[in-house]
């Protein structure tokens, strides 16, 4: 798997992506600098890392959206090219127009470090397959603004479209609007894109992929990604 | 052309220069300084930069052994880790400024020793605080806990670095002074460190990060000076910070040191512009002469006066290599930074600022620092207090009770509301988590590990400074032999009263001692700190605060052992002698709010015995889990561990001579709770007989309660509950 890793101002999760993917798949990721117009050659995912691109001073994600390697992003995506957008990359993603949606303060306006339970709500995607529909896994969140919100109309066409793949559920995995940790519209963690290609979550799968570190839980987010391109 | 203020008795007064300070001044220059010289005079010769009221006491402080490659005077400390690398760190209180203005103080506070550490070449990969607030009734507690929570975590988590561990402690003595100390740890090869003194004449010295405004003016005199009515109006003095601006500059530094373009460097902290560039000349014998004219500034109009004060963040001075310049000004301008050549090494050892065509000041560079007032303060020591015989306390109530009320209280709830407002996650390495005895990140991919962590027991220090200071150090060396590490040295930050009365300056005299005296007997020396005096509003002092920040090594990380129980049956053993010290203890403070008697002595030769049979332990593999025992006693420690498992706890009587509130809740020193499984427990009893090492039986663990002999069970999920939520509900309650 070719990944390419973009770099802005302010990103600060890209080492712990970059390290994820090359402990899953042996190969060093390529670092992309926002200013560059073009992708590497041959790039089969583009990752948008966490962080606080520009500070976040603007509305988060706004600035990142509009650098000069997003053109090439979108063009990626428009090709069926996998995207995984991890929290100010879920940001950008939503900003950029390549997600529905947009990621708002947390209902309780606090930044949040913690483990979080996520159901995966499907497995038919390039992101997930090697989980089981249904299972309930636990990803940490480090956001500020991770409460996820949409008009009503767009809510309902994700849902009847079945594009939520990881929704925060309860220890119990029983889904509950009114408890999720940062106030999301319908638990929602992350989603992806029409042609299932492009994927934004806010919480962190390259964080859980070392059982010294808690738990394995993110590694299958990225074996799945190497089944689906080997599967092309 | 501006005109500048004639200088009178009231405007020195006003740049906290005492008149004795003043006349050292015209003796040094020969003239009535300029308006400009004398505020470099007053940024130089304040407390917090110049150290005048401790240098002559941290001079005792052990500061060497064969792993340290930079000890205190630069901008942190270094030690070898092996393998060619180093880990670089260093405190630093920024407490009057996150009084006034919680969020930004705070988190400049942060940003601040984050620089301290890239300064040096290494990249940060640890941060951690210790902080201490008013009595919690007290209106203000709430919003300064609100405030400086929310600066640390909106600095630290956009910069990307883990904060993952320190210390949170309420006393009313803290009222109108609280105490922010952050500490930032980083990782550089040992061959790569970078310091701050200037080498060769006539070298570009150049200006990089963000530009500068008029924030922050003063702000190390506001620093060095006590508290009274209208503290809030000093906002302005508190500087703003950037964290985004933080990050940009640390990636930009880093890579041009990577690219070998930086002889010296220095980060503008304290006193900014002035402060840096006298550091880089008189550490290396040079002059600098600067031209303010290409400082970059934010506003306009900014008077020499105002550029040579002002403490706007995310700033640098370098010197560059001869023919490094244009590749250095590439690398800044590609992370968007401001890159300026704002004046040159010279030969002459003096310290010249111009603007707009005139010499604002000239001054003898190496007396700026080396000729700053040094004082031996007449100190008086603390009264010692009488031991507290247990017999003498006539305790009612019941042990599940009081461990009830401790678990509860503002001091041992647990401080989750305030960690998960803090990225502890980032980078990736994070291998033990806020809420243990030490923090421990991986280094690299492993399998080598740094154990962190900061320690300090007030009220130790106020009944005795000098034993207080040696447990401060005692603990921290605990708490990295807990997890298994190999305490290698500490950082210190000393938070004191007004160092004019003697009896605070006692106090500092003897912590000093005490910290001394432990840091030699455990081989635990001191490679960085910082002083931070005139704690005190309305001439009341804060409890004497000597916090120790310390960093040991694991070489191994799976070998690393945690606190929590592991598994149902085994058995638990306490390390150390109890004989039931309740002076000064937690339990009677919290339950009987009694803060009086001697504080239990620190053996230091038991402690190191004690440790080294622990670690060893741990390195071998014979124990499950291992607590130090601190605050709160055996029946905390043995709490904690059952918590953090959700597993019980059957316990023994104690000693029939000994009250079992004075057994279960003295504070004793050298102690350790573990656990062992039925295959290792013979091995650890016949090596704690064999060494002399006091080893008793407390108990077995097992089920969902801590059974005590004759007592009602404790519920552990109850007790959880009670210590999981004192802090939300405290914080709530004032919140919408």
């Amino acid at each position: 798997m070719k990944a390419a890793v973009i770099l802005f101002p302010g990103s600060n999760r890209e080492g712990d992506v970059a390290h994820a993917i090359r402990q899953i798949t042996g190969v060093e990721p390529a670092v992309v600098w926002h200013a560059d117009t073009e992708l590497p050659a041959g790039t089969d995912l583009v990752v948008l890392p966490g962080g606080f691109s520009y500070g976040d001073y603007l509305r988060c994600g706004a600035i990142a959206a509009r650098a000069a390697i997003m053109d090439a992003v979108r063009a990626h995506a428009a090709r069926g090219g996998l995207v995984l957008g991890v929290c100010n990359g879920f940001q950008i993603l939503c900003e950029s127009g390549l997600l529905p949606g947009v990621l708002v303060r947390n209902a309780r306006l606090r930044f949040i470090c913690r483990e979080a339970l996520l159901k995966v709500e499907r497995n038919d995607t390039p992101f997930t397959s090697r989980y089981a529909r249904g299972a309930v896994v636990r990803f940490p969140v480090a956001h500020g603004e991770g409460n996820y919100a949409a008009d009503a109309d767009t809510l309902k066409r994700l849902e009847g479209e079945g594009r939520v793949v990881f929704r925060y559920v309860m220890p119990d995995g029983r889904r509950d609007d009114t408890q999720v940790l940062n106030g999301a519209a319908n638990s929602i963690a992350g989603i992806v894109s029409e042609k299932l290609n492009v994927l934004g979550l806010m919480p962190h799968p390259e964080n859980q992929v070392d059982p010294l570190l808690g738990s394995t839980d993110g590694r299958a987010l990225f074996e799945s990604m190497v089944d689906a391109l080997e599967r092309v | 052309m501006i005109s500048e203020p004639k200088i009178t008795p009231e405007l020195i007064a006003e740049h906290g220069l005492k008149p004795d300070e003043y006349e050292r001044i015209l003796t040094l220059i020969g003239r009535e300084p300029s308006f400009t010289e004398l505020g470099i005079f007053s940024a130089m010769w304040n407390e917090h930069c110049s150290y005048k009221s401790s240098r002559l006491h941290l001079k005792g402080l052990p500061t060497k052994a064969l792993w340290v490659i930079q000890g205190p005077g630069e901008n942190a400390g270094v030690i070898d880790i092996g393998d060619g690398e180093a880990a670089v760190f260093k405190m630093e209180s920024h407490n009057h400024p996150s009084y006034i203005e919680p969020y930004q103080g705070a988190g400049t506070g942060v940003g601040g020793i984050l620089r301290d550490v890239f300064t040096m070449g290494a990249r940060p990969i640890a941060a951690l605080n210790a902080l201490r607030f008013g009595d919690p009734a007290h209106p203000r507690t709430r919003h300064l806990v609100a405030g400086v929570v929310a600066g640390i975590g909106g600095y630290g988590n956009s910069f990307g670095v883990p904060t993952v561990g320190g210390q949170v402690g309420f006393h009313t003595r803290y009222d109108g002074n609280c105490l922010v100390n952050a500490m930032a740890v980083g990782l550089a090869d040992a061959d790569k460190i970078f310091y701050a003194a200037a080498t060769g004449v006539g070298l570009p010295v150049v200006y990089l990060g963000s530009k500068t405004g008029r924030d922050g003016i003063h702000g190390a005199t506001m620093a060095s000076a006590e508290f009274g009515e209208g503290a809030e109006e000093k906002r302005p003095t508190v500087q703003v910070g950037d964290p985004f601006a933080e990050k940009l500059l640390l990636e930009a530094c880093l890579e041009i040191m990577g690219a070998g373009c930086v002889v010296a460097i220095q980060d503008m902290g304290a006193a900014g512009l002035t402060c840096s560039a006298v550091e880089m000349g008189a550490k290396g014998d040079l002059g600098i002469e600067l031209d303010l004219d290409a400082v970059p500034c934010r506003e306009e109009g900014m008077s020499a006066y105002e550029m040579m004060l002002s403490e706007s963040q995310e700033r640098m001075l370098m010197v560059i290599a001869p023919g490094k310049e244009e590749q250095a000004e590439a690398i800044f301008r590609k992370w968007g930074l401001d890159f300026a050549i704002v004046g040159h090494t010279t030969d002459d050892l003096r310290f010249v600022v111009k603007h707009k065509g005139e010499v604002k000041a000239d001054l003898p560079i190496k007396e700026l620092g080396d000729q700053a007032p040094l004082y031996d303060r007449p100190w008086v020591e603390t009264p010692k207090q009488q031991r507290i015989d247990p017999a003498s306390l006539e305790i009612t109530g019941t042990l599940p009770g009081a461990l009830e009320r401790l678990m509860g209280s503002p001091n041992f709830a647990s401080k989750r509301w305030i960690w998960e407002q803090y990225d502890h996650l980032i980078l990736n390495n994070t291998v033990q988590r806020p809420g243990g005895d030490a923090a421990v990140i991986r280094v690299a991919d492993g399998p080598k590990a740094l154990a962190l962590t900061c320690d300090v027991t007030p009220r130790y220090c106020e009944a005795d400074p000098f034993e207080g200071g040696k447990q401060a150090v005692a603990e921290a060396w605990r708490n990295i032999t807990a997890v298994g590490g190999k305490p290698l040295a500490l950082t210190d930050n000393l938070n004191f009263g007004n160092p004019e009365k003697p009896e605070i300056m006692g106090q500092l005299v003897c912590c000093l001692r005490g910290i001394g005296e432990a840091a030699r007997t455990l081989d635990f020396p001191v490679v960085s700190g910082n002083v931070s005096l005139y704690n005190e509003t309305h001439g009341r002092g804060i409890l004497p605060t000597p916090t120790i920040g310390g960093v040991g090594l694991l070489p191994d990380v799976e070998k690393m052992a945690t606190l929590a129980f592991k598994a149902n049956g085994e058995t638990i053993l306490a390390v150390g002698e109890t004989s039931g010290w309740l002076g000064q203890s937690a339990f009677l403070a919290e339950v009987f709010d009694r803060e009086d008697g001697a504080p239990p002595p620190v053996d230091l030769e038991l402690e190191k015995r004690n440790g080294d049979f622990v670690r060893a332990l741990i390195e071998d593999g014979l124990v499950t889990a291992v607590h130090d025992v601190s605050d709160g006693g055996l029946l905390v420690a043995v709490a904690e561990m059952a918590m953090a498992a959700g597993i019980g706890a059957t316990l023994v009587s104690p000693p029939a001579e000994m009250s079992p509130f004075a057994y279960w809740f003295g504070e004793d020193q050298a102690r350790y709770v573990l656990t062992v499984n039925g295959g290792s427990k013979g091995a650890v009893i016949k090596r704690a007989e064999a060494a002399g090492i006091a080893l008793s039986k407390l108990g077995t663990t097992g089920g969902d309660k801590i059974a005590l002999p004759g007592e009602r069970a404790i519920v552990l999920e109850a007790l959880r509950e009670r210590n999981e939520a004192w802090l939300p509900i405290y914080m709530g309650a004032g919140m919408m």
